[in-house]
């Protein structure tokens, strides 16, 4: 029978996503977590979470990358801040929070078809394209790619919002579209420069 | 010229159309010009955030340098488009080389939308970013809005809701743990305000609600519970995702609470509007998925 190992094994550990992390906010500053779990505490969305706020800071720091990447608590985080106000080491958790979401889908890690990761990939390509978000769309196209079946529910609400003319059915978008592309192209090949560099 | 720059943002064109026709009619009767931002982009919001921080900055740097070419303060109604403006002004100031990047690439490929022929667009940090919260109370006065009230809405108990992030992580005009510029407010529109509702400025799932609203729903049902028990007739709210959030998902919330109930979830710029004795219509309370009728019987001219 196979058997899950119940301690982590120091070779398992990932230095290079452990310095990654670190970098984020300075090493000093994340040295100074006390673990106190006011973060974890004062999460609204922890009780649903795999890992709370703090442990998934340790985890991280110390170099735990699949266990943080695949842990759903990134995806959880709605961006209230709360720990970050509550945070006694003012330690901005919430902006690491959004770092390790980029990660996750930078590194693949992203569960498949996960709603948030998918919503996240794509409202940026909408605004990306058309300098707006239509919202009609967004959950249009959040639907087709995350599974229809999950959105069932949301039809009234939907006929709710075209009654009373709360949700358009049009395309929206800026005037000056090409000049949006042609910005996001220029700091996107700054970007390229200084990491060849 | 007077007055202020608006940027609606894109909830404001869509399922937050009530809180733009609310607030655009509530300027006008105090009097308040609003210009909307020329050509303004998407602020990118939570979402854009978590795919790509350079371009995220870059969108929300472009609606800064359009509004630094007019100069006036700038109004962002959407509690999240005023926390990515204000954001991306404070990380444009503290990483000169991160501003140098962004600037540069404007000025090189974007113009002054309304502009005199086609001029570059360049950024500074002269434009404060305003909540109209914040506008109401410190400059325009709570004193100038109370003596704009005609039909005081006398006997209707609110319960202020703030949301998260016109106070979180930053909190420039009002308390971060107990905000009361909108309590103010409400007070001077002859409203019973619930000061002590202590979810004021708890999370309501902002996107979870349309990504995982099995989590979501939870937060909900919190918020809308205690304010019944409270007392409140209304809840009333000064962000388009917690209007649509604490309205469209009530049946829900309720049937995992295992009771009924119905609460109006309104915009505190409808309240003033109210109050001001505006019309239902151009306050866009039609639109309310919860019927306003039985909270607002026998007020205003045409309830």
């Amino acid at each position: 029978m196979a058997t899950e190992p119940m301690i982590r094994i120091e070779a398992d550990r990932d230095p290079e996503f452990a310095a990654w992390f670190t970098g984020l906010v300075g090493e000093e500053k994340l040295r100074e977590c006390i673990h106190c779990g006011v973060c974890s505490g004062s999460c609204p969305l922890a009780s649903h979470m795999d890992l709370g706020p703090r442990k998934l800071m340790y985890l991280a720091r110390e170099g735990w990358a699949d266990d943080v990447l695949g842990s759903n608590t990134i995806w959880l985080c709605t961006s209230c801040y709360a720990c970050t106000v509550a945070c006694p080491q003012q330690i901005p958790v919430t902006d690491v929070m959004y770092a390790l979401k980029r990660k996750a889908i930078e590194a693949g890690k992203a569960p498949k078809r996960h709603p948030v990761a998918v919503m996240a990939k794509q409202f940026s390509r909408m605004v990306h394209r058309r300098g707006r978000m239509s919202e009609a769309y967004l959950i249009a196209g959040l639907a087709l790619r995350s599974g229809v079946h999950r959105y069932v529910g949301m039809l009234p609400m939907g006929v709710n919002a075209v009654r009373t003319g709360r949700i358009s059915l049009k395309l929206d978008r800026i005037r000056r579209r090409k000049e949006l592309t042609a910005l996001l192209d220029r700091v996107e090949r700054e970007r390229e420069e200084v990491a060849a560099s | 010229m007077s007055g202020y720059q608006y940027y609606p943002g894109c909830s404001l064109k869509g399922t937050g159309k009530p809180y733009e026709e609310s607030l655009l009619a509530v300027a006008e009767a105090l009097d308040i010009r609003l210009d909307e931002l020329p050509d303004w982009n998407c602020c990118g919001a939570t979402a854009y955030m978590a795919v790509d921080e350079l371009q995220a900055t870059t969108l929300a740097t472009r609606n800064l340098a359009i509004a630094a070419a007019d100069g006036r303060d700038l109004i962002a109604p959407c509690n999240a488009c005023w926390l990515v403006l204000s954001k991306t002004a404070g990380h444009l100031a503290d990483d000169p080389g991160l501003c140098s990047v962004v600037c540069g690439a404007l000025q090189a490929t974007c113009t002054i939308p309304n502009g005199d022929g086609p001029a570059p667009l360049s950024y500074d940090a002269s434009v404060p970013i305003r909540h109209p919260l914040d506008v109401l109370v410190n400059d325009v006065g709570v004193e100038t809005v109370a003596a704009a009230v005609t039909e005081p809405l006398e006997g209707l108990t609110v319960a202020p809701y703030y949301g998260c992030q016109i106070v979180r992580p930053l909190a420039p005009f009002d308390d971060q743990y107990d905000p009361v510029t909108m309590d103010r407010l409400l007070e001077a529109a002859g409203c019973d305000v619930l000061g002590d509702y202590p979810f004021k400025t708890r999370c309501c799932g902002a996107s979870q609600m349309m990504t995982m609203p099995d989590v979501g729903v939870d937060l909900v049902a919190m918020l809308l519970e205690d304010a019944i028990a409270r007392g409140a007739d209304v809840i009333a709210v000064a962000c388009p995702l917690c209007q649509f959030n604490l309205e469209a998902y009530q049946s829900k919330a309720f049937k995992r609470l295992g009771k009924k109930g119905r609460i109006p979830i309104l915009y505190f710029t409808q309240l003033l509007g109210l109050a001001m004795g505006l019309s239902h219509r151009a306050l866009g309370l039609q639109r309310s998925f919860v019927d306003v009728k039985p909270v607002l019987a026998g007020r205003s001219s045409d309830a």
